[in-house]
């Protein structure tokens, strides 16, 4: 393989620009180099980060292949800067046994432009009675080392603890959708002001908050590590503060959208807001965009969750919750995190790449930029801008609560050791 | 005025403008045999019903019908996407079968509003008649109509709104309704029925909405009860321990009725369960406006059409 140089580069947005020659798919030299023979992107202007990894990332592959496909989804990846990406077990049929993961990471490695680590149910049929041959499906090909129900909660205390302890000899981790189902029988809508004057039935965070909290105890008392999916309230953000500083293995992510809106959005009805958990206050948005800042919270994570239109443009009640968001991460981590000076490049490299690839023990995603390293890179244009527009998106599905809007940040390209996976806006292998 | 889905920022002149047509319709069609008046002759009124409805369906459809437009009743069972066609394929093929208003009844919270955008391109208008648990602007009209009748207005008056606001439409539409005329209201029920933040709505600015869990202690300060239904599926949801102690702490009884000013009126939206949040000697006593509600309810919507459909013409 002939080399490839990146040129002008700024490696976490910092010092002066270098070159990164990569050979085979390895990052050999950084600094000015003259070789004719190679490629070279002009990366004059950019910003150098090690590859984005996405822990949770709904490809609705297998059954729902109308919406997005391992394809389109790798693609979408590819084109907002993953690497990575973790894909959620509520298919259908169900990740919950070895074929059905094996399946998922085959059709990833075939498409080739992003890592695809299937994501095992803890439970049969995610019905959170059983649980699901957890060790099986680690042993297996695609050696699944995280665990979710996600969709659902692994609601009944006793199932959670079992789950906590048996993964603790399998090196992975349980990733838990915190939702005490009693506490939302119905819900629409974040209980607070917005849904009692819309007339939506609350999804109050006490729900969330209590799951939270008994599940730190939970992995606190077997010695286990626990995920925490999707955190949404300000409350979440302080209990995993405590649990935290009394030393319990917890870990948490937090999406792009509840970084960004909240639920003044509601107004109106249109169902491309409906998501789970639901868009909360700004007040929540603001504790967790802190919270990220401060390593409360340890990664970004998309939720990227594709819906067909008319699963969308129907009235409130009837629709799926979920949003597109894996090109969009990036931006709205500028916009939220960089641009107000809570978090510089080297912090947007914690919580996109290294965090989330430390949390689900990948070995070679989420590297330093060093020689030796593996090219798995992602180059930021910071000064870039574009207006998002749902069709123009990799996915099938079009559901972004971004339409129209213009966003800072853009993925110039990808790199997937050493292969350029997106470069210029389009994917590329 | 395109179409009417909310009394929530609906302007205090638009609303007076269609309670002063309301008093006047009632007032031409006073004692007269033949009620039939030829303004919307040629135009096209749909009730699209999701749930089960007499008095709202058969109040509009008179409207329509005294109105001269051609009143088309379409009931669609069960929700729209579980079964059979979707809410906008719905809306989409009644306008474009000619309907100039669809008047909408659903159990989806904002099913108007989506039903107005599905139709923004076109000339239909749409009327909600109650969206879930949102709101139903035609009920708050009709009981300020009642109101007014029988008090003058309700500037500086104080009314009582007793039982399930958490679930009501009927509260949602009234609360803002009667705040924008400058009406102090206090949402009377356990804290299990009533919606979060609820005393920190914005209200009008001459208005002002309170929260009490106690009835006794508010009902001789007010000029005003309404009393609202209590579902069954509410009963047995765990919002209240029983019926019978519902019944005895808000149950407007004849004692307790006894304690309202002697001008004061009793307001129910109807359909009542005797017995339980009013008794029978209370629903049929004279302070009670029941039956005008029922009334005033068709020349409320009569105006509402006049105004979404002929308005313009008339401003022209």
């Amino acid at each position: 393989m002939s080399a490839l140089i990146i040129r002008g580069v700024r490696p976490y947005g910092e010092g002066e620009p270098v070159d990164l020659t990569v050979h085979n798919g390895v990052i050999t030299a950084i600094g000015s180099t003259s070789d004719t023979d190679a490629e070279v992107i002009d990366a004059g202007g950019l910003v150098a980060l090690p590859g984005f990894v996405d822990l949770h990332t709904h490809l609705r592959e297998p059954g729902r292949e109308d919406t997005e496909t391992i394809e389109t989804g790798s693609r979408a990846a590819a084109l907002g800067g993953y690497t990575a990406v973790f894909a959620m077990a509520n298919t259908d049929p169900v990740a919950d046994n070895a074929v059905v993961v094996e399946h998922v990471w085959r059709r990833g490695r075939e498409v080739g432009l992003v890592d695809v680590h299937p994501v095992g149910a803890v439970t049969v049929g995610l019905q959170g009675e059983r649980l699901a041959e957890l060790g099986t499906m680690a042993r297996s090909a695609a050696g699944v080392r995280v665990f979710s129900d996600d969709g659902l909660c692994v609601a009944d205390p006793l199932i959670m603890r079992r789950a906590l302890e048996y993964t603790k000899a399998l090196d992975a981790v349980i990733a838990q959708h915190a939702e005490e189902p009693r506490l939302t029988v119905g819900a629409q809508a974040h209980e607070g002001e917005t849904a009692a004057r819309l007339g939506l039935a609350g999804w109050p965070a006490v729900a969330e908050e209590s799951i939270v909290a008994r599940d730190c105890l939970l992995a606190r008392h077997v010695g286990a590590r626990l995920h925490v999916c999707h955190v949404s309230t300000a409350g979440t953000a302080d209990i995993l503060r405590w649990a935290k500083a009394r030393g319990t293995r917890v870990s948490a992510e937090v999406t792009p959208h509840h970084l960004l809106l909240d639920d003044e959005r509601l107004t109106g009805y249109d169902p491309v807001n409906k998501v789970n958990p639901p868009l909360r206050t700004a007040a929540d948005a603001a504790a967790l965009r802190q919270a990220l800042a401060d390593g409360t919270l340890d990664c970004v994570a998309t939720d990227h969750a594709p819906h067909a239109a008319q699963d969308k443009d129907c009235e409130w009640s009837a629709a799926r919750p979920g949003m597109l968001g894996l090109q969009t991460a990036l931006p709205i981590v500028v916009a939220t995190m960089v641009e107000p000076g809570l978090l510089d490049w080297r912090g947007v490299a914690r919580v996109m790449s290294e965090r989330p690839a430390e949390i689900a023990g990948l070995p070679d995603q989420g590297r330093p930029i060093a020689v030796g390293e593996p090219a798995t890179l992602t180059l930021v244009d910071p000064a870039g801008r574009w207006t998002v527009r749902g069709a123009d998106l990799a996915s099938i599905a079009v559901n972004t609560p971004y339409e129209g809007m213009e966003l800072p940040g853009t993925v110039v390209a990808t790199l997937l050791r050493g292969v350029v996976t997106a470069r210029d806006g389009k994917a590329t292998a | 005025m395109k179409h009417l889905l909310t009394t929530d920022g609906l302007d205090v002149d638009t609303a007076r403008a269609i309670l002063d047509t309301a008093e006047g319709l009632k007032g031409t069609l006073l004692g007269r045999e033949v009620k039939k008046l030829p303004t919307l002759r040629g135009r096209t009124v749909i009730t699209l019903f999701y749930e089960d409805s007499t008095r709202t369906r058969v109040s509009f459809e008179i409207a329509g019908k005294w109105m001269s437009a051609d009143v088309v009743n379409v009931s669609a069972g069960g929700s729209s996407v579980k079964k059979g066609e979707s809410l906008r394929d719905t809306a989409l093929t009644l306008a474009a079968a000619g309907a100039d208003c669809v008047i909408v009844r659903h159990p989806a919270s904002g099913a108007a509003h989506r039903l107005a955008s599905w139709l923004s391109h076109t000339d239909t208008c749409v009327v909600n008649a109650g969206d879930g648990t949102h709101e139903h602007p035609t009920q708050a009209l009709l009981d300020m109509a009642t109101l007014r009748e029988r008090l003058g207005g309700v500037e500086g008056r104080r009314i009582g709104i007793v039982g399930d606001v958490l679930h009501s439409r009927v509260a949602r539409s009234n609360v803002h309704l009667l705040t924008s005329f400058g009406a102090d209201v206090v949402l009377i029920a356990p804290p299990t029925l009533l919606p979060t933040g609820v005393a920190d709505w914005p209200v009008g600015p001459a208005g002002s909405l309170t929260v009490s869990h106690a009835l006794d202690p508010e009902l001789p300060t007010l000029d005003a009860v309404m009393m609202l239904r209590v579902q069954a599926e509410r009963m047995h949801g765990g919002f209240f321990p029983s019926a019978r102690e519902y019944s005895i702490a808000y149950g407007l009884n004849e004692a307790r009725a006894s304690l309202l000013p002697e001008h004061a009126v009793v307001l129910h939206p109807g359909p009542m369960l005797r017995g339980m949040e009013i008794s029978a000697t209370v629903a049929d006593s004279p302070r009670a406006a029941i039956t005008q509600q029922v009334n005033n309810g068709v020349h409320v919507r009569m105006a509402v059409l006049y105004h979404l459909l002929a308005g313009e013409e008339d401003a022209a």
